[in-house]
């Protein structure tokens, strides 16, 4: 029988893998960007998960909000990238060191 | 039985794409392997009744989200071989706090298992027989919610401007057309009366 511990497991195995992945390619923004969208993924899924197991519809719409800011940060940081892209021609995030003072 | 079966396979690929995600060379085929991810999420949040954040997904993170992400990959003419060195050396790190973030979410909810922790009253169980998933939803975020709702639409104004503000760039050496010039200008000074002398040219 399928319960709130699979659904859980699932959701913590993707956010693990979202870490793993802003360690393992810590040069490439734009991979850094999907492991955290697998991460707020995650998120989604545990409170979808416990919000149909508490019967609480609150977990669905604060799942709506995270997709939200998702969303938003997605674009803002894209947007970053390209400019950054732009000035610099390369997008390794070992050479912003800009603002170090 | 079938739906464990479709829980398992949308978990099983959940899982593998996900892990391909962040292993994929190619960042082309990180973000395809990313929408696979996003696509059987929804199914696992189709297979527990929540059809609203599912389909949500769907439009939202495949439709708009990782279509971005695809422009932007696409766009950008990076040499992604480059911005793979290091993935060896940070592995062993990386793989180290990967597992014991693994073991401590496994370790709650095996915990939880045991018996979980009374919180308290479900202030909001709605219990609603016979309304749907979309039906309860809106019923929520358009009355307990709708200043949230209002400000994650701000939130929304708040990261398109700052986008459109962040990538739009003046190019010096084009001449747009300039529609507050063209709407200003009077016949008067547009044309001119001139008398030339027979035989000789206007000056324009």
């Amino acid at each position: 029988m399928i319960g709130i511990e699979h659904y859980l497991v699932v959701s913590s195995i993707l956010f693990v893998m979202g870490v793993l992945g802003i360690f393992l390619n810590r040069k490439n923004v734009i991979i850094i960007l999907m492991a955290i969208e697998l991460i707020l993924l995650a998120v989604n899924i545990n409170l979808v998960a416990f919000s149909v197991f508490l019967g609480d519809m609150v977990g669905q719409v604060f799942a709506m909000f995270v997709l939200t800011v998702a969303a938003g940060e997605a674009a803002v940081g894209l947007a970053i990238l390209v400019i950054y892209f732009r000035g610099r021609g390369t997008i390794a995030v070992d050479d912003i060191n800009q603002m170090k003072g | 039985m079938i739906q464990i079966f479709a829980f398992y396979l949308f978990a099983s690929v959940v899982i593998a794409s996900g892990a391909f995600t962040i292993l994929a060379r190619n960042p082309v085929h990180s973000v395809l392997w990313l929408i696979l991810a996003f696509f059987n999420a929804a199914g696992l949040m189709v297979l527990i009744g929540a059809e609203f954040i599912a389909m949500l997904l769907v439009i939202v993170y495949v439709g708009a989200v990782a279509v971005l992400f695809l422009f932007v990959v696409m766009m950008l003419d990076i040499d992604f071989a480059e911005l793979r060195g290091g993935f060896m050396k940070n592995l062993p790190l990386g793989l180290a706090l990967a597992a014991v973030f693994l073991a401590e979410l496994i370790f709650g909810i095996g915990a939880y298992q045991a018996g979980n922790i009374a919180l308290g009253e479900n202030a909001l169980n709605p219990a609603r027989m016979g309304a749907s998933n979309i039906q309860a939803v809106g019923e929520l975020l358009y009355t307990r919610y709708i200043f949230l709702f209002e400000s994650a639409g701000v939130v929304l104004l708040v990261a398109m401007v700052g986008a459109i503000v962040l990538t739009h760039r003046k190019r010096a050496g084009v001449r747009p057309q300039n529609i507050g010039s063209q709407v200003r200008r009077r016949p008067e000074e547009a044309t001119r009366n001139t008398q030339p002398a027979v035989g000789q040219g206007v000056q324009l």
